[in-house]
């Protein structure tokens, strides 16, 4: 019993961080069969898949930089994030990302539109310097479109105003 | 689709002579225009606005079976006074009393109205209207204003039209009653694009949907799997121009009402938003970031080479033409925050208009030309109108956060979007130029991004 909540609670979890990456949805297993009858296939002793995205989320120290208000520059703080993003994309070299970029609600909506673009771009300029095939790095804004925190005051907006690193095949 | 207009002739048994779409100007000396100029003039503060008006029900000549709401021509006939006083109802315009709050009229008394009667309502102005069905199964709808006290015709129309077409005469009458009695010109019989909200904050649904000025033939065009942003109406309805991320990156769409097809505006791969027509509609203006850095470009609405108009470092986005297609005004945050900036239509002469501090973003050029509205950001976002030099600013609302206006064909209403705060619900709101009116518009559901198209021919 303990487990099988357990399980569920990793599965919101993995659900809530994957949301922006449009992955397909897994229900986690139904409560009392998932340990005696079914034949679990052997488990990965390493964790995940090599350069998948679970492993992309394992290896980096953040999938996500944040934005002040109305900024776009890239901090000494998102500087360590999308260097460890960097060391992963060196280690994985036929694999590409997409830099997703976001505002906060508090702004019109075309010029978020070109703010998301604007953060994104900053992130990927930043993963080019740091010797990136600018090939392998994909923008694109969302504006305000996709919030991930809820509320609307600073706190939920600061959370907002972010680029976010998805790995694709 | 083009509504047929009629000069009434005098006699109501005779058939009404055809001719081109001329509204009747009979002379009279009950209302003079108001004086227009760049000033701002503001809607509500003439006397019109408190006058009487009754409308009974149209009566038809004789009863018979139609495809229009009602089913027969007596109950279209109530049903067309019914829009015709909503219209002026719901826009706070003049104190009407409708169909339901007043006796029939016979229809030979259409012509001749029986003043004594209406005096003794205190209605000071008499809106009366027939239905009649032709041979052909079409509809003539006819209308009259009266001056009660003067016991005098000021004007009369007549529309011949197909019967799912039948909201249409009743909002050409509604425009007809409010034009002569206010001076202004029309705005009932237009159409509004928007986008239709569901679902929660995180996950909303968002989709192009179409509907009149009333919100009647409610239209759903895109199912939603794609997220649809900022649509504009063509000048000649045919076309929508809108944002999709269709294929996962935001794009600029036109599409066809006619036939269901789309194209996109540009074959450029950069990501392209912010789509605005030209008052001919010849030229789609829109906003496109290439290495973040996004400028205003302009493209002919049959596609082709497109034109940079813009090239400062910050974001130069959105734009409105000026009625006569010479001037842009648009948004930069080149001097810092988003401020407004007026330029040529080839570019020229940029020079920032918007000095009231705090933010202006999403102007829209007034269809009249005297009047700029905006999204003044300082604290709350509200909506708020200056002339085209920045002077004479006033804000016209004052919510947690109004933004993206968008005017009545006739530039006397602002329609806007409203967002609540926490729960980020959306609905579309108008409020005219007093600020004084506002009111929500009914939708089937939440609502953003209006776009208020001309009135219909």
């Amino acid at each position: 019993m303990n487990r099988s909540l357990l399980i569920a609670g990793i599965a919101a979890t993995t659900l809530v961080l994957g949301a922006c990456a449009s992955k397909p949805k897994e229900l986690p297993p139904e409560p009392g069969t998932a340990n005696t009858q079914t034949t679990q296939p052997p488990m990965q002793p390493s964790g995940p898949v090599p350069g998948s995205q679970a492993d992309f989320m394992a290896s980096v120290m953040s999938d996500t930089v944040l934005f002040d208000l109305d900024r776009y520059n890239i901090d000494a703080s998102d500087q360590g994030i999308l260097q460890s993003q960097a060391q992963w994309l060196s280690r994985y070299p036929n694999k590409s990302v997409t830099i997703e970029g976001h505002a906060d609600e508090r702004g019109t909506r075309d010029y978020n539109l070109a703010l998301g673009e604007r953060r994104a771009n900053a992130a990927k300029n930043y993963l080019v310097s740091l010797g990136i095939e600018p090939g392998r790095v994909m923008v694109v804004s969302y504006g305000k479109e996709r919030p991930i925190a809820l509320g609307s005051d600073e706190e939920s907006w600061a959370r907002n105003r972010r680029a976010v690193t998805v790995t694709v095949n | 689709m083009k509504l047929r207009f009629l000069v009434l002739a005098a006699g109501m048994a005779s058939i009404p002579t055809l001719v081109a779409a001329q509204q009747v100007a009979l002379p009279t000396s009950a209302a003079e225009p108001a004086d227009e100029g760049l000033t701002g003039s503001v809607s509500d503060e003439n006397e019109w606005q408190d006058l009487g008006i009754a409308i009974p029900a149209f009566p038809t000549n004789a009863s018979v079976a139609t495809e229009a709401t009602g089913g027969t021509t007596e109950a279209l006939g109530k049903n067309v006074a019914r829009v015709v006083f909503n219209d002026l109802k719901n826009n706070g315009l003049f104190k009407p009393l409708g169909p339901d709050q007043l006796p029939a009229v016979a229809f030979p008394q259409v012509a001749a109205p029986t003043f004594d009667t209406w005096r003794g309502r205190s209605a000071e102005m008499l809106v009366q209207g027939f239905v009649k069905a032709n041979p052909d199964g079409r509809l003539t709808v006819g209308c009259y204003l009266y001056d009660v006290a003067l016991g005098s015709e000021l004007a009369r129309q007549g529309y011949v039209v197909k019967p799912d077409e039948w909201r249409r005469a009743a909002h050409k009458c509604a425009d007809m009653v409010y034009s002569r009695l206010s001076g202004e010109s029309p705005f009932f019989d237009s159409k509004i694009a928007y986008i239709a909200e569901t679902g929660p904050k995180d996950r909303r649904r968002k989709q192009l949907a179409i509907m009149d000025s009333d919100g009647a033939n409610h239209r759903f065009i895109t199912n939603g799997q794609a997220t649809a942003l900022t649509p504009r109406y063509s000048p000649d309805y045919s076309k929508i121009v809108y944002l999709s991320y269709l294929n996962g990156a935001p794009r600029i769409y036109v599409y066809n009402v006619g036939t269901g097809q789309q194209t996109l505006v540009t074959s450029s791969t950069n990501p392209t938003f912010a789509p605005r027509w030209s008052p001919d509609g010849k030229w789609i203006l829109y906003s496109m970031a290439i290495a973040g850095n996004t400028d205003i470009y302009r493209v002919p609405a049959t596609g082709g080479t497109s034109t940079r108009l813009t090239d400062s470092p910050g974001i130069d986005v959105g734009g409105s033409y000026s009625p006569d297609g010479s001037k842009i005004v648009f948004e930069s945050d080149r001097s810092g925050g988003q401020q407004l900036y007026v330029m040529n239509a080839d570019g020229s002469n940029q020079k920032r208009i918007s000095f009231f501090g705090g933010r202006a973003a999403t102007p829209e050029w007034s269809p009249r030309g005297d009047q700029i509205a905006f999204t003044h950001m300082a604290g709350n976002f509200k909506i708020a109108v200056t002339d085209p030099y920045g002077k004479g600013m006033r804000s016209l609302t004052d919510s947690w956060q109004d933004e993206a206006p968008t005017w009545s064909p006739n530039g006397r209403i602002v329609q806007f979007f409203r967002t609540e705060r926490g729960s980020g619900k959306t609905g579309i709101w108008q409020v005219d130029l007093t600020g004084r009116n506002e009111r929500k518009l009914n939708t089937p559901v939440d609502g953003s991004d209006p776009a208020w198209g001309p009135v219909l021919p």
